[in-house]
């Protein structure tokens, strides 16, 4: 393309004129201009084509160039561009297409006239003239494409031709030049039509007829492109642009991007133009699309690492034990919030406030200088009990302080965490604890005492059941050995009483005898209280056994009635026995149920003194009992003391002047009896009504 | 009285340790006719009943050195004494002191006191029971 080379047939209307912009691209002179234009017009009309113009380039004087016109045509033309008067000479000053007829012209022009369309820069007077031999009066549009594309640079070159000497070499140079640059640099006019392009814009932007389908499509595509780029990229102002345009390689397919950069260049007598320099910028845009993303992620770490640290600042402040973060100097670097509470102070904070925070500082420094210092560098954790001060209320915080070091890859002192523990639970809970075993130790002594108290009263009360088991069987030895002792001298007494009473020694005086009569019946009253005294003595000792035989009721109440027949007789009482019909007979202790009877009636003998006494007996059939009841009618007995003459040594009266003589002891024998035999004894009595004493027996006595 | 001659009258050997109802029934007795010699505990009444060999033996039955029912048992046991019928005496009016009685050889029981006039009975129904018992 340093050259102009000759044009190729046209084969598409775009591609063909793009031929033509090539070729344009390539005139150095007004005449190589003039016939590329020529010959490419005449290619695409099939006209006859010439170009008039000033110069001396041309063979006939006034033709630059022409295609299809004999040489008379041509010079007659030629006169007619030169000549002032001619039909064309308006076309020298006025731009436009017209039609002009053949007989407008002396010679032989073109027959059928011909267009006539004036070349040179849009607003400025035309340079040159096309005439091209079609028919009026519309223009074609390749002529008029043609024309535009021609025109601005035959001005220029035909301005050049004339202003300056031909120099071919630096022009040559010049291209040489461009052609180096590595970048893309083209020429086109502010639509985008391409006039010039270096070696590698053409590798992008142009394909030669011979080029390979997709290499053509591709630089079509390209050139759609940069066509619309440089449209919006207003490329008729003034001024440098910077715009971006995607193109495709079209040797390899790939995306690239490229940055372009146009500059309109108005050359005051020449066309306007613009030249564009396309860079590279795919791997530019690579990396700046990887820088964003690396941006991107930074942010997002950044963002991460700010929302870590915002998370970690809410856990230590949800830490309910005050931490605090020291620097290598010992300074608060951080703290959370119960920290806070303790070592810092509010705007408003009082005097008292600040004295306690400022003495927790104090305690928290000489605590932290543990670990501070050369000295300490073998340290790496201490542990410490300080009770700090509650700055709001003054009251003692005990607090167990634990710091750590915070060592760097290193090992170098990067900061130091301090965790306070609260012991004021633990020590209130130690106190408790204390305070328990203090009591539960009190109560243990106190169960222990209680236990030996206990074991010490149960001995006392073993040893009291053993003394006084000890004490009852003394007491009935000691009564059984005294009624022998009694009985001993007794027996004398009695004895010899009934000796003189017999008259062994001589006959004795009324009064004598009187006396003697009175000795002896005392010392019966008395041999018979020391009987019923062994009687008992000996029921409770449980050593009066029961003698169980089969007798008849009636035989021993008669035996009864026998024996108590000489005091019956003294008494003058009338005494009935009433048995009931078809008693049964009866298996007891024969002889303690006659003692029982005796001692009963000689009770109603005795504390009977008009009247009668009645003996009687019944059975119950259904229950088995037997029933010996005595009945007299004495003085009978208040209901108060019914129970009492039951007892030991009572009667009613009790006092030692008592009317009745007795020992007191019968009816308390009587009722032990009665138990001995599994019965009981009755009373039935009221003052001055007489009383009946009923004897209660089971007919057969269980031995017990 | 009236007997006195046609048989001398019954020896009674009283064994008692308290001397005022050893001579109380002593006089009694011999008072009522019979010949009494006395004892004042278990040795002294073995002794005596060998060497006198009496008709009755009225034995208190607690004694210093040998008691009665010891004594009564060396009687029963000895045939120069077996046939003397022997009256225990006891201030013990207890079950037991007369079963114990019985099993040393006793052939009656008296419980003190025991007036004279009732023991003189027994000794009486005592001579009557052997002397019948000889006639057969």
């Amino acid at each position: 393309m340093a050259s102009p080379a000759p044009l190729p047939p046209a084969e598409a209307d775009a591609g063909a004129r793009l031929v033509l912009a090539e070729h344009l691209l390539a005139c150095e002179s007004a005449v190589a201009c003039a016939r590329a234009v020529v010959e490419w017009l005449s290619r695409q009309t099939g006209a006859p084509v010439a170009c008039l113009g000033p110069g001396d380039g041309g063979t006939v004087p006034g033709c630059l160039a022409s295609e299809g016109l004999t040489g008379a045509q041509q010079a007659a033309l030629g006169r007619a561009w030169e000549e002032p008067d001619s039909a064309l000479a308006p076309f020298h000053t006025r731009p436009g297409a017209r039609w002009l007829a053949a007989d407008a012209f002396e010679g032989n022009v073109l027959p059928g006239g011909f267009l006539a369309v004036p070349l040179g820069r849009p607003g400025a007077p035309p340079v040159a003239l096309l005439a091209v031999g079609l028919s009026g009066p519309g223009v074609p549009r390749d002529v008029a494409w043609a024309a535009s594309c021609a025109g601005p640079l035959l001005a220029r070159l035909t301005a050049s031709d004339a202003r300056t000497p031909r120099r071919l070499e630096p022009d040559r140079l010049l291209r040489r030049v461009i052609n180096a640059v590595s970048d893309p640099v083209l020429l086109t006019d502010p639509e985008g039509v391409l006039l010039f392009a270096n070696g590698r814009a053409e590798a992008l932007l142009v394909a030669g007829p011979d080029a390979s389908p997709g290499r053509a499509r591709a630089v079509e595509l390209n050139q759609r492109l940069f066509r619309e780029t440089l449209a919006q990229g207003g490329a008729t102002g003034t001024g440098v642009h910077r715009l971006e345009v995607p193109l495709v390689d079209p040797v390899e397919g790939m995306d690239l991007l490229f940055e372009l950069v146009t500059t309109p260049v108005l050359a005051p007598d020449g066309p306007a133009v613009v030249v564009s320099v396309l860079r590279n910028v795919t791997d530019l845009g690579r990396a700046a699309q990887a820088l964003g993303e690396s941006d991107r992620r930074l942010r997002a770490t950044e963002r991460e690492a700010r929302s870590e640290r915002h998370r970690l600042d809410r856990v230590l402040d949800s830490v309910a034990d005050p931490i605090i973060l020291s620097d290598p100097s010992g300074g608060m670097v951080m703290m959370n919030d119960p920290a806070e509470r303790l070592f810092a102070w509010p705007r408003e904070a009082g005097e008292a406030f600040m004295r306690r925070v400022r003495a927790n500082e104090g305690l928290f420094g000489s605590f932290l200088s543990h670990l501070l210092g050369p000295d300490n560098a073998g340290v790496s954790r201490w542990k410490s009990q300080l009770t700090l001060d509650d700055p709001t209320s003054g009251a003692p915080v005990p607090m167990e302080a634990m710091a750590n070091k915070v060592v760097g890859d290193q090992g170098e002192l990067t900061g130091i965490v301090t965790v306070f523990h609260d012991r004021t639970e633990v020590l209130e809970r130690a106190r408790l604890l204390e305070r328990v075993k203090e009591v539960s130790s009190e109560l243990e002594a106190r169960v222990l005492s209680a236990t030996a108290e206990l074991a010490e009263q149960n001995e006392k009360l073993r040893r009291q059941a053993i003394q006084l088991e000890q004490a009852s069987a003394a007491k009935s030895q000691f009564l059984a050995n005294m009624s022998h002792e009694f009985r001993t001298p007794l027996n004398a007494i009695l004895g010899y009483t009934n000796m003189l009473l017999q008259g062994v020694s001589g006959e004795m005086t009324p009064p004598q005898r009187r006396n003697l009569t009175r000795i002896d019946s005392n010392g019966r009253h008395l041999l018979e209280v020391i009987n019923e005294i062994l009687d008992i003595t000996r029921i409770e000792a449980g050593r009066m056994p029961l003698h169980l035989t089969d007798f008849g009721l009636s035989e021993l109440l008669q035996e009864v009635m026998a024996e108590m027949d000489p005091i019956i007789a003294r008494s003058k009482l009338t005494v009935e026995t009433h048995l009931e019909e078809g008693l049964p007979g009866v298996w007891t202790d024969r002889q303690k149920v006659k003692q029982i009877v005796l001692n009963l009636l000689s009770n109603a003998l005795k504390f009977t003194h008009e009247g009668s006494v009645q003996v009687s007996a019944e059975y119950q059939n259904g229950t088995g009992i037997l029933s010996i009841s005595v009945k007299d009618t004495g003085i009978g007995i208040d209901v108060s003391n019914q129970e009492k003459i039951f007892e030991d040594f009572q009667q009613v009266d009790s006092s030692p002047t008592r009317a009745y003589g007795g020992t007191g002891l019968g009816l308390s024998i009587c009722r032990r009896l009665a138990t001995m035999l599994g019965g009981r004894v009755s009373l039935q009595s009221s003052p001055g009504q007489g009383s009946t004493f009923t004897l209660h027996f089971p007919r057969r006595a269980r031995r017990t | 009285m009236t007997n006195t001659l046609e048989k001398p009258k019954p020896l009674v050997l009283v064994v008692d340790d308290y001397q005022d109802a050893r001579e109380m029934y002593a006089e009694y007795l011999e008072f009522s006719g019979f010949r009494v010699a006395e004892a004042k505990n278990g040795q002294e009444a073995l002794d005596k009943a060998f060497e006198l060999v009496p008709d009755v033996i009225l034995m208190d039955l607690s004694l210093p050195v040998m008691d009665g029912w010891e004594a009564t048992r060396r009687l029963k046991g000895d045939a120069r004494t077996r046939h003397i019928p022997v009256v225990a005496l006891t201030g013990h009016a207890l079950k037991g002191h007369s079963e114990d009685a019985n099993q040393a050889g006793c052939d009656a029981y008296v419980t003190k006191p025991c007036l004279p006039d009732a023991l003189v009975e027994q000794v009486k129904k005592m001579i009557a029971r052997r002397e019948t018992a000889a006639a057969r």
